[in-house]
């Protein structure tokens, strides 16, 4: 498989792991700890793919219908 | 940073624009407005604000201009990626306040956006809304009027689709195999605008077994099975004798092939059991000789684009990604586990809600996406695809009351007195059955004298 290859599917928004200052940031702005994000599991392909490890939050970028544009966030569990 | 913009600039700043998509009468304008004037903001600090270069450009002018009144699209531009409001929404004023800019001063500007701002705040939900129930309540109505039967995919005659109720069940069950697995694969290059390629692309997928291109017997004369390829067949799905002796050389060690002068293939036992003949034959027919296993059929079809593309009958996205002539970003299946599995979680959140609002838009029921969003956000929640059913999003909920009211009570409950388990009495199921008010929108507030 090439690689990088999944990342342009259209069905996938983009990945980017989080500085720790960002994450600090985003745990204060809505007052969460870092277990209350949505998890990602290790083994998703994307995670792979942009070789986040376990504790890394991710943001994701995601293209919605009502928004035009989204930031979510996921956590890397095992 | 201090410093004038030059003609060579303004002449930049024409081209950044119309490559912007800004049509080239705007920008002419633009370039019209701008006179040379002294910079407090550095491009490169409005370029980090995610701000387009050409707009950008058109702010630094804004920035150094000192007389007051008139609208100039930089002010547009600036004013409206300072708020608050989603994307969609800001390129949809972007273009309304361009269009009546002349029309505008900056404090009719100012008064607008803060209108705007108001709106869409009032538009959101309140804190505490039971969002779920909504949303349940949402697509749970329109399904009932959605039909029980399957359909044939729309626009591709041949191939049958599950849609309507079933299909939803399917996806909201979090099924690891839809009861019709299907893709759409789009084409890359001359593949999508020669049919004859795109044909041969179908062969080059399907899959082929032995027994779909010849003829298979056992023979318990010589102990061995003879297959007698069909020539038309051959040459139809472009497969040569060669490549069919090699396949069934590799059927296992021992294995002896032998092609005679007929034309037919003679594969011999190799213990003489009459059940090892019969194995043997069986293993010889439904040997694969081309194409991926699983899409049980290919069919050449034009998009509205006029592209050509293929839908199939099965589906296997992984192997489909390695066929040269396939453009990949843009095939997807109907397999919602497999893209998790291919893809990650969130091209099958993203898959969930469309085929979801797809199902639901071919019923012709309009039910706003927010609601499919929340499901597929809920399903998609620990990093796998989970059903919304007792083995997934209900079962996993942490009050024992809420659990034995949806499904199975018995059990949850003996489960539960055998663990000790404590319920905390926060949802709402768990309330409603002991009698208190819910602590849902106005139930969620204490109030404490003192």
């Amino acid at each position: 498989m090439k690689k990088g290859k999944i990342l342009e599917h259209k069905l996938v928004p983009k990945h980017e792991v989080m500085e720790e200052s960002e994450v600090k940031e985003l745990l204060d702005t809505y007052k969460i700890k870092k277990e209350q994000i949505p998890k990602i599991k290790l083994s998703d392909a994307v995670i792979k793919e942009i070789k986040a490890e376990v504790g890394d939050v991710v943001k994701i970028t995601r293209e919605s219908r009502t928004a035009g544009k989204f930031l979510a966030y996921r956590l890397v569990i095992e | 940073m201090q410093r004038a913009l030059t003609a060579e600039d303004k002449e930049e700043v024409v081209k950044e624009l119309i490559r912007a998509g800004i049509e080239e009468e705007i920008a002419e304008q633009i370039k019209g407005e701008f006179i040379p004037a002294e910079l407090t903001i550095e491009l490169d600090e409005l370029l980090e604000m995610q701000i387009e270069e050409a707009y950008a450009r058109d702010i630094l002018m804004v920035q150094g201009r000192r007389e007051e009144g008139e609208v100039k699209l930089g002010d547009i531009e600036l004013k409206v990626n300072k708020s608050k409001l989603p994307e969609l929404i800001k390129g949809e004023l972007r273009k309304k306040l361009r269009a009546v800019r002349d029309k505008l001063s900056r404090r009719k500007l100012d008064e607008i956006l803060k209108k705007v701002e108001e709106k869409y705040e009032k538009a959101k939900v309140e804190p505490r809304e039971a969002v779920g129930i909504v949303a349940a309540q949402s697509i749970g109505e329109p399904g009932t009027q959605m039909t029980l039967r399957t359909f044939h995919y729309a626009g591709v005659g041949a191939i049958y689709i599950t849609l309507g109720l079933p299909r939803i069940i399917e996806i909201v069950d979090a099924r690891k195999k839809p009861s019709t697995p299907a893709m759409k694969i789009k084409l890359a290059g001359e593949y999508a605008s020669d049919r004859n390629k795109a044909e041969e692309l179908t062969m080059e997928i399907e899959e082929t077994y032995i027994r779909d291109i010849g003829k298979v017997e056992a023979s318990t004369e010589d102990m061995s099975v003879w297959v007698s390829l069909k020539e038309r067949e051959l040459k139809r799905r472009h497969i040569g004798r060669e490549e069919v002796e090699e396949k069934l050389k590799g059927l296992g060690a021992g294995v002896l092939v032998e092609a005679t002068e007929d034309g037919k293939l003679r594969i011999q036992v190799q213990n003489k059991f009459y059940h090892e003949l019969l194995r043997l034959e069986e293993k010889v027919s439904s040997t694969l000789v081309k194409g991926i296993e699983g899409i049980k059929r290919a069919i050449v079809r034009r998009d509205v684009d006029g592209e050509y593309m293929l839908y199939t009958e099965g589906s296997a996205l992984k192997k489909v990604m390695r066929i040269e002539g396939i453009d990949f970003s843009r095939t997807t299946t109907n397999n919602i586990a497999e893209i998790a599995d291919v893809l990650g979680i969130e091209a099958a959140r993203n898959a969930i809600i469309e085929e979801m609002m797809g199902t639901l838009e071919e019923q012709g029921l309009d039910v706003d996406p927010r609601h499919v969003m929340l499901i597929a956000d809920a399903m998609t929640m620990d990093g796998e695809v989970k059903q919304i059913g007792r083995h997934g999003l209900a079962g996993g909920k942490a009050s024992v009351l809420s659990r034995a009211a949806f499904e199975v009570t018995v059990d949850n409950l003996l489960e539960a007195a055998t663990h000790g388990e404590t319920d905390e009495l926060k949802g709402v199921t768990e309330n409603v059955i002991v009698g208190q008010p819910i602590k849902l929108g106005t139930g969620a507030i204490e109030l404490v004298a003192r």
